[in-house]
C-alpha cells in the first residue's frame, strides 16, 4: 500500500500541473464575466490546449487520456478555484449517451463542440409524475412524417433555460407496459414550442426549471437508439448522473473541518464547545464517515490505477454524503445558538454557509436518485436482493392506476 | 495510488478464509459457548502452526517478520469467523506490548514462544467499572512484585503471562510490568461472551518485572491501544460482514406474505444500511493498516477513525441482523447470537465507542494540519 503515482502517472500530473499554473484564468481575466461567460473561457482555453474532456477520443474534442489519467487532472484543477459547473451535464452526461448511442456523424457534430464550451445541454428526464419512478412519465411524442411532436412538461431541468440541446426522454407507445414504450431524442432548446419557467426551490434560489412542450418537433434523425429502446439508453446517463453527483457535485459548502473549527471557536458552558463530549461523539462520527468516503475512493482509484474497473462500493458516496452535510449544517446552527437563525450574509456566521447549506442540502438526498432509491439500487445490484414486488408490471402504461 | 493489498496478500485471505470455513464454521464457535473450555485449543494450535501468532514477530525471535498488512487480513478472517481463541489478547496486545518496551532478554524469552503459539499472553489493564485512569489504578509494585486485583482481563485464565498496567508515583502514573501469571490466584468471569473467557485477576506480592521504563506506562499503554485498535477494527469489520451475510441469507429464504421478506424495502434498506455502514468502516480500516504498518505520525487518528466506524458498523450490523430473522434471530439454537455478543464484547474490550471518538477528537485537535 502507498499514496504514490507511478512515474508515469507522476510526469502527466506534471505536466497538468504546469499548464494550469501558466493558464488559469486570473481574477482580472474573469472580472465582470456572469458564471456562463466565464465557464466558457477557461473551457475554450482548456480546449484549445488540449485538455478538455480529456478521457474523451481526440477526434471528438478530448485527449485519449485513462481513467486515473481523469482523475489526476480534477485533482490537479481542482486545487485552483476554476468556473465551469454549467458544463457538468453536457460532458458528464449527455455526451456520454452520444458517444454509446449516438450516429458517428452526429458524434463529429456535437461532441467537439460540448468539449470546447461552445455549447451547453441540459437533461429532460423528471416528469410531475415520473420522479422516482422516472419511466412513468408522460409526455408524448407522435410521429409525424420524419419527424416526432412532442407534448408534454419536464421539471427539474437544470440550466434549461441557458441551454443549447437537451436529452429527452419520451413516450411514444402508451399501449405498452411503461418501459417498453419510452423513446430518447437530442433536441434543439431554442425550438418552438419550448416553454421555460424557473422553479424558485426553499432555498431561495432558481436553479431548476419546468420545461413545457408544445407541439415540439424534432427530427427522427435525433432519436438516439431504436424507438421503444428509450429506458435503455436513459440508464447510460443515470449510470453517469450517480458518478457525477457521488464525486461530491451536490450539498457543497460545509465540510467537517468548518464544523470542527466552529466548535473550537464557540462556547457551551463557558467551556469551548469541542470540549463537550455530546459535540466530540458527533464530530467523530462525521469524520468517520467523511475520511470512510475519501478512503473508499483511494480504492477505486488505485482500481484504475491498476487498469481495474473500481467495484460497487463507490455508489455510497451520495447517499452518505448528503445527509451527513444536512445533519452538519443543522449541528453548526446549534452551536451559533440565537445567531443559527441568522442567514443574512452580511451578519451571519461564515457570510450564512451554514444556513445555506441546511436550505440546500434537502435537495442533496433528492438529486439523482432520492435515498430511498439509492438504498434500492444498492441492495438490488450490490448485495443481489430481489426487487420489491411492482403491480405496474406487464400492464399496458395507459391502464396503470395514477394519483396524484 | 496503490490503496490495495497484494496480490500475496490477497491470497492469504482466501487461505485463511478456507482454512477457518473448515475449521471453525460456526458450530466451533457454538461448542465453546454450550462447553466448558476456555477457547478452541484444536484451533488455537492449527492457527499457531500456520503462523499467525507469528506474522510480525521478527524472524531473529522466531516470527515471519511479515508486516501488520498481512496481520490486518488474518484478523478480518478471525473476526468473520467469530473464532474462539486467545488471538486479539495474545498478538494484538501482549505480543506487540513485548516488541515496544521489551528489552532484549525480555523478548528472546517470550517471543519464541508467542510466535509458536506455546505461550498466550494477555494485557491486563481494567479493575473494574469505568474508564481506566492511572490516578483510579490500585494495583501497585511491591517488594517482590506487585498486588492488586485487575478484572476483567481478557483470556486472563489461560494466559502464560500477563503485560500488566500498574500505579506508579513518577512520570505520567503508570508503569507496565510483565508478570508471569504461573501460581498466581485466578478466577474466570462470565461475561457476555462466553465464547471469549475473561478473569478476575489477584496479584499478592506476586513476581513482576518491569517491561519500560517506570512513569513511562500511560504513554505506552495509549500507542499500544492504537496500534491494536486497527487489529480489533479489522475484527469487527469481519465480523460485521459476515452477520450482513447472515441476515441476507436468511431474508433470502424467508417468505412472509407470500415473498421473500428480502424483497421488502424494510428490509433491503436495513441491509443496505449495514453495507454501507461496513463499507465505510473496511475504508477507515484500509488507512488504519496502512498507518500502523508504516508507523506513520498519523497512527492515532486513524487507528481511532477505523476503530469508531468499525464498532459503529458490528453494532449494527450484530443487531439488525437478529432483527432481520425475528424471532428465531433471539433463540439459543440459532447463530445471531454470536455477533451480537462478539460485536460488543470487541467495543467495549480497549475501550467504548465514546471513548474512541473522544480519542478521535484529540488527536485531531493535536493535529495542526486539520485546522
Amino acid at each position: 500500500m502507498d499514496f504514490n503515482d507511478t512515474p508515469e502517472e507522476a510526469a502527466f500530473r506534471a505536466e497538468a500541473r504546469e499548464w494550469l499554473q501558466a493558464n488559469v484564468p486570473t481574477r482580472d481575466e474573469l472580472e465582470g464575466l456572469d458564471e456562463i461567460e466565464a465557464s466558457k473561457l477557461w473551457q475554450k482555453r482548456k480546449y484549445d490546449a488540449g485538455w478538455a474532456c480529456i478521457r474523451w477520443p481526440e477526434e471528438y474534442g478530448g485527449r485519449g487520456a485513462s481513467p486515473i489519467e481523469q482523475v489526476i487532472w480534477n485533482q490537479e484543477e481542482g486545487r485552483f478555484s476554476t468556473p465551469g459547473g454549467v458544463f457538468g451535464i453536457g460532458q458528464g452526461m449527455a455526451a456520454p449517451t452520444l458517444m454509446a448511442w449516438a450516429s458517428e456523424e452526429h458524434k463529429r457534430e456535437h461532441l467537439p463542440p460540448l468539449a470546447s464550451g461552445e455549447h451547453i445541454w441540459c437533461q429532460l428526464f423528471s416528469e410531475p409524475a415520473g420522479g422516482s419512478d422516472l419511466a412513468a412519465l408522460r409526455t408524448r411524442a407522435d410521429k409525424d412524417g420524419d419527424e416526432w411532436v412532442i407534448n408534454g412538461q419536464k421539471i427539474w431541468t437544470s440550466g434549461a433555460h441557458y441551454s443549447d440541446y437537451g436529452i429527452i426522454v419520451v413516450r411514444t407507445d402508451p399501449t405498452v407496459p411503461k418501459h417498453k414504450g419510452l423513446s430518447y431524442f437530442f433536441l434543439d432548446m431554442k425550438s418552438p414550442g419550448v416553454e421555460i419557467r424557473p422553479i424558485k426551490q426553499i432555498s431561495g434560489g432558481a436553479n431548476f426549471n419546468e420545461v413545457y412542450f408544445n407541439d415540439v418537433r424534432v427530427p427522427d434523425d435525433q432519436r438516439l437508439g431504436a424507438v421503444g429502446q428509450g429506458w435503455q439508453v436513459a440508464l447510460t446517463t443515470l449510470m453517469n448522473e450517480r458518478l457525477a453527483i457521488g464525486a461530491g457535485g451536490m450539498g457543497g459548502g460545509v465540510g467537517f473541518r468548518q464544523v470542527f473549527n466552529l466548535a473550537r471557536k464557540l462556547e457551551i458552558d463557558g467551556e469551548p464547545a469541542i470540549n463537550d463530549r455530546n459535540v466530540r461523539a458527533k464530530l467523530a462520527t462525521w469524520y468517520a464517515q467523511e475520511t470512510g468516503l475519501k478512503y473508499t475512493g483511494y480504492r477505486a482509484l488505485s482500481a484504475l490505477s491498476r487498469g481495474d474497473t473500481p467495484g460497487p462500493e463507490n455508489s455510497i458516496g451520495k447517499l452518505v454524503a448528503a445527509s451527513k452535510t444536512q445533519d452538519m449544517a443543522s449541528f453548526a446552527m446549534d452551536l451559533l445558538e440565537l445567531s443559527g437563525a441568522i442567514s443574512d450574509p452580511a451578519h451571519a456566521e461564515a457570510h450564512g454557509m451554514y444556513q445555506a447549506t441546511f436550505m440546500g442540502a434537502p435537495g442533496g438526498r433528492i438529486a439523482g436518485g432520492s435515498d430511498e432509491i439509492m438504498l434500492n439500487i444498492l441492495s438490488e445490484r450490490v448485495l443481489g436482493l430481489p426487487q420489491d414486488v411492482r403491480v405496474d408490471k406487464g400492464i399496458p402504461f395507459n391502464e396503470v392506476p395514477t394519483g396524484r | 495510488m496503490n490503496f490495495e493489498f497484494s496480490d500475496e496478500q490477497n491470497l492469504l485471505r482466501e487461505q485463511a478464509l478456507g482454512f477457518l470455513q473448515e475449521h471453525c464454521p460456526y458450530s466451533a464457535v457454538r461448542a465453546i459457548l454450550d462447553g466448558d473450555a476456555a477457547y478452541d485449543e484444536g484451533l488455537w494450535k492449527q492457527i499457531a502452526e500456520l503462523g499467525w501468532t507469528a506474522v510480525v514477530i521478527p524472524e531473529a525471535h522466531g516470527g515471519l517478520g511479515l508486516s501488520y498488512l498481512e496481520l490486518s487480513v488474518i484478523a478480518e478472517e478471525l473476526g468473520r469467523a467469530v473464532a474462539p481463541v486467545p488471538f486479539s489478547s495474545s498478538v494484538y496486545l501482549a505480543t506487540e506490548a513485548v516488541l515496544m518496551a521489551g528489552t532484549e532478554a525480555q523478548k528472546e524469552r517470550w517471543l519464541p514462544r508467542l510466535a509458536t503459539g506455546e505461550a498466550i499472553g494477555t494485557f491486563a489493564l481494567g479493575e473494574g467499572p469505568g474508564q481506566p485512569r492511572p490516578q483510579n489504578l490500585t494495583t501497585g509494585a511491591t517488594a517482590n512484585g506487585i498486588s492488586g486485583v485487575k478484572i476483567p482481563v481478557p483470556d486472563g485464565d489461560v494466559a502464560d503471562f500477563a503485560v500488566v498496567v500498574a500505579r506508579s508515583d513518577t512520570g505520567d502514573g503508570a508503569s507496565l510490568v510483565l508478570a508471569d501469571l504461573d501460581g498466581v490466584t485466578r478466577e474466570t468471569v462470565g461475561t457476555l461472551d462466553p465464547t471469549r473467557s475473561h478473569a478476575r485477576i489477584t496479584f499478592d506480592d506476586d513476581a513482576a518485572e518491569p517491561l519500560g521504563a517506570d512513569g513511562e506506562g500511560w504513554a505506552t499503554t495509549q500507542r499500544l491501544l492504537d496500534r491494536a485498535a486497527v487489529l480489533f477494527a479489522w475484527e469487527q469489520v469481519g465480523g460485521a460482514n459476515a452477520a450482513l451475510e447472515m441476515a441476507k441469507a436468511y431474508a433470502l429464504e424467508r417468505y412472509a406474505f407470500g415473498r421473500p421478506i428480502a424483497s421488502y424495502q424494510a428490509i433491503k434498506h436495513k441491509l443496505a444500511q449495514a453495507y454501507v455502514k461496513n463499507t465505510l468502516a473496511r475504508a477507515n480500516c484500509y488507512y488504519g493498516a496502512w498507518a500502523l504498518d508504516t508507523d506513520a505520525d498519523e497512527l492515532p487518528t486513524a487507528a481511532a477513525t477505523a476503530r469508531v466506524s468499525a464498532t459503529q458498523a458490528y453494532y449494527y450490523a450484530s443487531k439488525e441482523n437478529i432483527q432481520t430473522h425475528g424471532g428465531m434471530g433471539f433463540t439459543w439454537e440459532f447463530d445471531c447470537q454470536f455477533h451480537y455478543r462478539r460485536a460488543k464484547l470487541l467495543s467495549v474490550n480497549i475501550g467504548s465507542e465514546a471513548t474512541w471518538q473522544n480519542k478521535l477528537i484529540g488527536a485531531l485537535e493535536a493535529d495542526a494540519s486539520v485546522a
